[in-house]
């Protein structure tokens, strides 16, 4: 039963399962283990971003093309949820209907993107994203009629998923609509990592992984590599729009910042990267990982950098704001000398 | 009477009239662009003074993506990092300036033409060692291997923004233009701009040096063979790497040069903007032709331009008038304008 749900790819690995186990019950719990508002928010994002995580991993890790517009695809989910719930009134409907209408959006991006440059070559593609995905985050940073600019916006979720909608008290931790929320999030992104899980591991599954290991080969055999590439593309796209909408639906807001920012897009890329490429696995530990350091380590670096202010060059480069800089260093070494991540090593792949 | 040679007529097909003229025709886009654009706005004056602001802009793109085009046909590597160079090569520049500033700032043109070359030698012997270090830490482990070369540049990129960061501190920082380049000149009833007629010239002065390089002197044809079949140039006894490197580092020092000059232009310098350039840079590579530099020109002077047009007629649609216009020219070319030839 298990093994199904898990479509035969467990861990493999004795220590994997048993990180595997700490985050899929920390998470599950986290209201009751960790209560505070700051650790539900953590969770939820680590939630969130575990999906989004593995949604890029089937591109990157299983298909191996580069795409720098995760964060615009996320994003559309993400306003499609906020611009349908703004203009249809609070209400569950409004929800579904903004997902899907961003999951079909990105989709459809995708694929359009995909044709335009796969068809030619892969690695066009990391451009023409690139360069796509910062027109449109200009274009809704400007389009502050419809987005509401560089501010984003606040909106209503049902009545339901707010704090005042009170239940009463489970082992002294108060039941009330936002603990809900958490638990719609919860499942879904528990339910869209078991379905990335399944993508990865059937038949089409092993097509990618041969494309990413040889596509003239695969060609050869018979496999239309563009297709392939393309349809994995427009998945991921509606994966990590799903992903945004339950991000909106989290933050209750949406803005270019939190969902379209090219910081976004390289916090992804670490979280594949360290985690390791190719294990849909090693998304789930590269975000936790990721999403836990982000959230305390920097302050962590604050006190750092106060406690070396005797030292103005290490002091500067310890200050909280450059938490990108020992990200890019963290990044480089791990892509080379553990590119197949903490997963690869803990499975004990070459 | 027995003849060696068999009994044949080899006869030369030439080159169609057609064909010869779908091979110059991205040539011809430029002046097209510009003639559409004089009837478009129909203001010969604006229309004098958009089209030597998009030319400046072409020139300046072309100057930062020329390296990435080389740089990509010769060893197949791609460096997104390449915009960290134009970044710390507008910071080196512009400090340079800062302490020459009572050369830049006298009233005199000799003096400020001093300062600008030094600022600019400053700028690419600082890129142009950096592209060194970067060949050596960065891209020298990972070649053949494009996803890892994406990856690990772009976290070269990042390292080298940070530390723009820690060295120049998080602000931006706002200069201005040596004294006498400042204003602008009427000619036609049109007002030009004096530093963009500059980069123009500097501009066209590169590029022509550039194709006499590549087309008149050996290490050009070494160059160019290398684009087209590198293990055959290498069968001949040339060692590539090293022409490699020779053109990584000069790729990059010409990226600081473009930093410098954009910098000036805008009049603000940031550790992003190598970033944001990337964007330009690499839709002109990409509608160019990868690999190639003539490509890249033509792109990089269509892309300036139409942005200008477009921000004179319509300024909503110039945010992604760089979209469309690769959006056609890759329906029109899926390999880019001036696909490079490889033979393999």
């Amino acid at each position: 039963m298990l093994k199904t749900l898990l479509s035969n790819d467990t861990p493999r690995s004795k220590v994997l399962t048993i990180v595997v186990l700490i985050i899929f019950l920390g998470l599950a719990l986290a209201p009751f283990l960790f209560p505070g508002v700051r650790s539900l928010d953590t969770a939820a994002r680590i939630a969130i971003f575990i999906v989004l995580a593995a949604s890029y991993d089937l591109l990157l890790g299983y298909t191996g093309v580069v795409s720098f517009a995760h964060t615009m695809f996320f994003g559309m989910g993400a306003y499609g949820v906020g611009l349908a719930s703004l203009h249809m009134g609070r209400g569950f409907g409004a929800i579904l209907v903004g997902s899907l209408a961003g999951a079909a959006l990105a989709a459809a991006f995708a694929f359009l993107i995909a044709l335009f440059s796969l068809r030619v070559r892969a690695i066009f593609f990391a451009m023409i994203t690139l360069a796509v995905a910062s027109a449109v985050a200009v274009l809704v940073s400007q389009l502050s009629w419809l987005t509401g600019g560089e501010d984003g916006f606040t909106f209503k979720i049902p009545r339901e998923l707010g704090p005042a909608n009170r239940l009463g008290e489970v082992a002294g931790v108060k039941i009330n609509g936002k603990l809900l929320n958490y638990y719609l999030i919860f499942t879904c992104s528990l339910a869209l990592f078991l379905l990335m899980l399944r993508v990865v591991n059937s038949p089409f599954g092993r097509v990618l992984q041969a494309i990413r290991e040889n596509d003239f080969r695969a060609e050869a055999i018979g496999y239309r590599v563009v297709w392939y590439r393309t349809v994995a593309t427009c998945l991921s796209a509606a994966v990590a729009a799903l992903a945004g909408s339950l991000f909106a639906l989290w933050l209750r807001y949406v803005g270019p910042d939190t969902t379209l920012s090219f910081s976004i897009m390289l916090d992804l890329l670490l979280m594949v990267v360290i985690g390791g490429m190719g294990t849909i696995w090693g998304a789930a530990v590269g975000a936790t990982l990721l999403v836990l350091a982000q959230t305390y380590l920097q302050d962590l670096m604050g006190s750092a950098a106060s406690a070396t202010e005797f030292l103005p060059l290490l002091s500067r480069l310890l200050d909280p704001d450059r938490w990108l800089l020992w990200l890019g260093v963290l990044f480089i070494l791990s892509v080379y000398f553990f590119p197949t991540g903490i997963v690869g090593r803990l499975r004990g792949d070459k | 009477m027995t003849t060696l040679a068999p009994d044949h007529k080899p006869t030369f097909a030439s080159v169609p009239l057609s064909e010869r003229f779908a091979a110059a025709l991205p040539v011809l886009l430029v002046p097209i662009l510009v003639v559409l654009g004089f009837l478009a706005i129909g203001n010969p004056s604006s229309w004098l003074t958009l089209t030597v602001s998009g030319l400046a802009m072409g020139m300046m793109i072309f100057v930062m993506a020329s390296g990435l085009t080389l740089v990509f046909g010769l060893m197949d590597v791609i460096n997104f990092g390449h915009g960290a160079f134009i970044s710390v090569g507008a910071f080196v520049g512009v400090s340079t300036l800062f302490g020459l500033s009572h050369w830049a700032g006298a009233p005199s043109l000799t003096l400020n033409l001093i300062a600008i070359l030094l600022a600019v030698l400053a700028a690419m012997a600082v890129t142009g060692l950096l592209g060194w270090a970067f060949e050596r830490i960065i891209v020298k482990p990972v070649y053949g291997a494009h996803l890892k070369q994406i990856l690990v540049t772009v976290g070269g990129l990042i390292v080298i923004e940070q530390m723009i960061h820690v060295i120049w501190g998080p602000e931006e920082i706002f200069l201005t233009r040596p004294e006498m380049l400042k204003g602008s000149i009427t000619f036609w009833g049109a007002a030009l701009e004096k530093y963009r007629l500059l980069a123009v010239a500097i501009g066209l002065i590169l590029f022509v040096a550039m194709r006499l390089t590549f087309r008149r002197t050996k290490i050009g044809l070494i160059v160019r063979a290398g684009v087209e079949n590198g293990e055959m140039v290498e069968a001949l006894g040339y060692r590539l790497r090293i022409v490699f490197v020779g053109v990584f580092v000069a790729g990059s020092a010409l990226a600081g040069l473009g930093g410098v000059m954009w910098g000036l232009y805008q009049e603000v310098i940031t550790a992003g903007m190598g970033e944001e350039m990337m964007i330009l840079v690499f839709i002109v590579v990409i509608i160019g032709g990868l690999g190639s530099v003539e490509g890249a020109f033509i792109g990089a002077l269509l892309v300036g331009l139409l942005q200008n047009y477009i921000a004179f007629l319509e300024p909503k649609l110039a945010l992604v008038s760089n979209i469309g216009l690769m959006t056609a020219i890759l329906m029109w070319r899926p390999q880019g304008m001036m696909p490079v030839v490889k033979a393999k």
